[in-house]
């Protein structure tokens, strides 16, 4: 393949530059700048351009013989009526209307304020309608008891809450183990051994048992209901529900909702066992408090009500990471940068509303089941 | 150089226990402009993905320009890949780009352009699908069925290709909006001296672009030759193809007139 090369060639009369060789992207795109230097010299001063030479052309070396010409025709030009078309298409193209960025309105930074809070707003309020839709659901399925979709609670529920088990032991039982090593090391110094029951049993009961798996249950189910409601919009499936006479609320968000307000609560006092589990290994091998000591007293330092306050936790966590989820899979618009960001926007907001709703249950039942 | 565009030789395909193509081979001459027919099922996707080097046949050889598709280390396989271009059926844009940059992808993956070279370069492959330089700010959600195949003709040829492949190229598309790519094609396909094959189910488009035609039947090429050569075949398949009562009409239409049979 012969390669793209520009020949000056001084005569009487002028200039003669010629041009030959393959001008095309394969060619030119290596040596662009160097071809580029040499037809900014060759360019400089008249000439006459022999273009005849040239063994194959297409776009990509014809703009960059076009830029050498500044844009325009040379006044004396020898070429095949082939490769002039090329250069007329060029020149056509540099004719159309150029895009006009719109002009910078002077309220410019009011606006952006605005219109975020315009969106926050607009997610507010579209979260309080999934909320009232999902009311109104309930209140339908009550009144209509056959229209339950149970099969699509049963799959969710075996989705979200059996295959979480796993993970959810893991996690809680290793925190069991790291937050009593921890409490030992500082209840040895003041020989107050027994208190490690009181300070596993009413932190991990009460407090960090729902929230844990509420967190994990947001990255693990919250981001795949989000990520499958989005995939089904993009693909039109939302909208073929809908003619077809199915609801989406009740046949997509309903079941969702309800499988992990049911699903939570147990994955609780199962993460939750666990982790006692965890402490209570742990505290026999730092303080040597047996397992037997650890059984009679835990129920005494810690009052039930801790754990329903944990259960009824669990349940409200996970209807708002469902609701979460698939307020942010209904916002998916077609194309996967929107996919992606909602999915994360999806995990971050859940884990946020669960720290929310944490702090009002801690304020809300400051009272109740902690020994005077 | 004298070598076809595309040469397969006794390609064989298996999915299951199913042969999809058994001992099919087919040439194809720089310039020309084919197009691959067959039922539903028959496996023209199949030999089209095949052909462009995303699916692996089970037998048999494809050479494109003369030279294998795999082997000879990253750069060849890469060079070669950039001596055709591939316009899907749904497009295939990619969806977080806007238009520019989707036609613009390719040019920065060679990495020896400047950024004034690309948008002097994808505003004259804009304008070469006929579309105007505003319309690359949008973003392929916001196109319309026929303007998702002319960006994603441009970006096929933002590489300047000698071999352009389209898989059901009018699909989805109404008459007129058809009938208009079609030319289209047909007009940079002429003026850039590409090489065309398409997989097609819609007559009109076959008449009016390819200057010849392959008909995928009983696991092979069963027939390869000019629209006229092809419809005196008697064979069923053809018959139900091309001497339809609907199909009639589309070919009186494009000048064609079929034997009465």
């Amino acid at each position: 393949m012969s390669l793209a090369r520009i020949e000056l060639t001084e005569q009487q009369g002028g200039r003669l530059i010629r041009l030959a060789g393959r001008w095309t992207l394969a060619t030119t795109s290596l040596r662009a700048t160097e071809l580029a230097a040499e037809m900014d010299v060759a360019a400089n001063g008249d000439g006459t351009w022999d273009c005849t030479s040239i063994e194959a052309l297409d776009s990509a070396g014809a703009m960059l013989l076009w830029r050498g010409w500044g844009r325009t025709f040379p006044p004396v030009l020898l070429i095949r009526p082939e490769h002039r078309r090329v250069f007329e298409r060029i020149d056509h193209a540099d004719h159309e209307p150029r895009a006009k960025p719109p002009p910078l309105s002077p309220l410019h930074g009011v606006m952006v304020i605005g219109s975020a809070s315009i969106g926050v707003l607009r997610h507010l309020l579209d979260f309080v309608a999934l909320i009232g839709q999902f009311g109104l659901n309930v209140v339908h399925v009550f009144r209509f008891p056959a229209e339950l979709p149970r099969r699509e609670i049963s799959a969710n529920l075996f989705k979200s809450g059996v295959r979480a088990m796993p993970v959810t032991a893991l996690v809680g039982f290793l925190i069991g183990v790291v937050l009593s090593y921890l409490s030992a090391l500082q209840l040895k110094q003041f020989g107050a051994d027994i208190f490690i029951v009181n300070i596993i049993g009413l932190g991990i009961v009460r407090e960090l048992g729902p929230v844990l798996v509420a967190i994990l249950v947001a990255g693990r189910s919250g981001s795949a209901m989000t990520a499958q409601l989005g995939v089904m919009r993009v693909t039109e499936e939302i909208d073929a529900l809908a003619t077809m006479g199915v609801p989406r609320g009740l046949r997509l968000i309903f079941p969702k909702v309800v499988a992990l307000t049911i699903a939570m609560p147990l994955l609780v006092l199962w993460a939750t066992s666990i982790a006692l589990i965890g402490g209570m290994v742990s505290a026999q091998m730092q303080l040597d408090i047996s397992y037997g000591f650890f059984f009679q007293t835990l129920p005494r330092v810690v009052p039930a009500a801790n754990l329903w306050i944990g259960l009824a936790k669990g349940a409200v966590f996970g209807m708002f990471v469902a609701l979460v989820a698939c307020h942010f899979g209904l916002r998916v618009r077609p194309n996967t940068e929107s996919l992606s960001s909602n999915t994360t926007a999806s995990v971050v907001s859940a884990i946020t509303v669960v720290i929310i709703l944490d702090a009002i249950f801690a304020i809300a039942t400051r009272g109740i089941g902690l020994p005077n | 150089m004298n070598a076809p565009v595309i040469r397969i030789e006794d390609l064989a395909t298996r999915f299951g226990e199913v042969w999809i193509h058994n001992g099919l081979n087919l040439e194809v001459a720089r310039g020309e402009l084919v197009s691959l027919v067959g039922g539903s099922g028959s496996g023209k996707t199949t030999l089209l993905r095949q052909v462009i080097g995303l699916l692996l046949p089970n037998r048999g050889s494809i050479e494109l320009f003369g030279e294998p598709l795999f082997g000879g280390g990253v750069a060849r396989e890469r060079a070669l890949r950039q001596r055709f271009g591939v316009l899907f059926q749904h497009g295939a844009l990619f969806s977080a780009f806007n238009v520019f940059d989707n036609i613009a992808f390719p040019l920065r993956e060679l990495k020896r352009y400047d950024d004034d070279a690309i948008h002097d370069l994808v505003m004259l492959k804009l304008s070469m699908v006929e579309l105007l330089p505003r319309h690359g700010n949008l973003m392929p959600s916001e196109l319309s069925g026929g303007m998702v195949k002319r960006v994603a003709l441009a970006r096929a040829l933002a590489l300047e290709p000698e071999l352009l492949l389209l898989d059901e190229p009018t699909a989805g598309l109404d008459p007129d909006r058809s009938d208009s790519f079609v030319r289209l094609i047909r007009m940079l396909s002429e003026e850039l001296g590409l090489t065309v094959m398409l997989v097609t189910h819609d007559l009109d488009t076959l008449a009016a672009l390819s200057t010849r035609v392959a008909v995928l039947a009983e696991q092979r090429i069963l027939a390869y030759g000019s629209t006229d050569e092809i419809m005196r075949i008697d064979h069923p398949f053809i018959r139900n193809f091309f001497l339809s009562e609907r199909s009639v009409r589309a070919l009186q239409h494009s000048g064609f007139a079929p034997l009465p049979h």
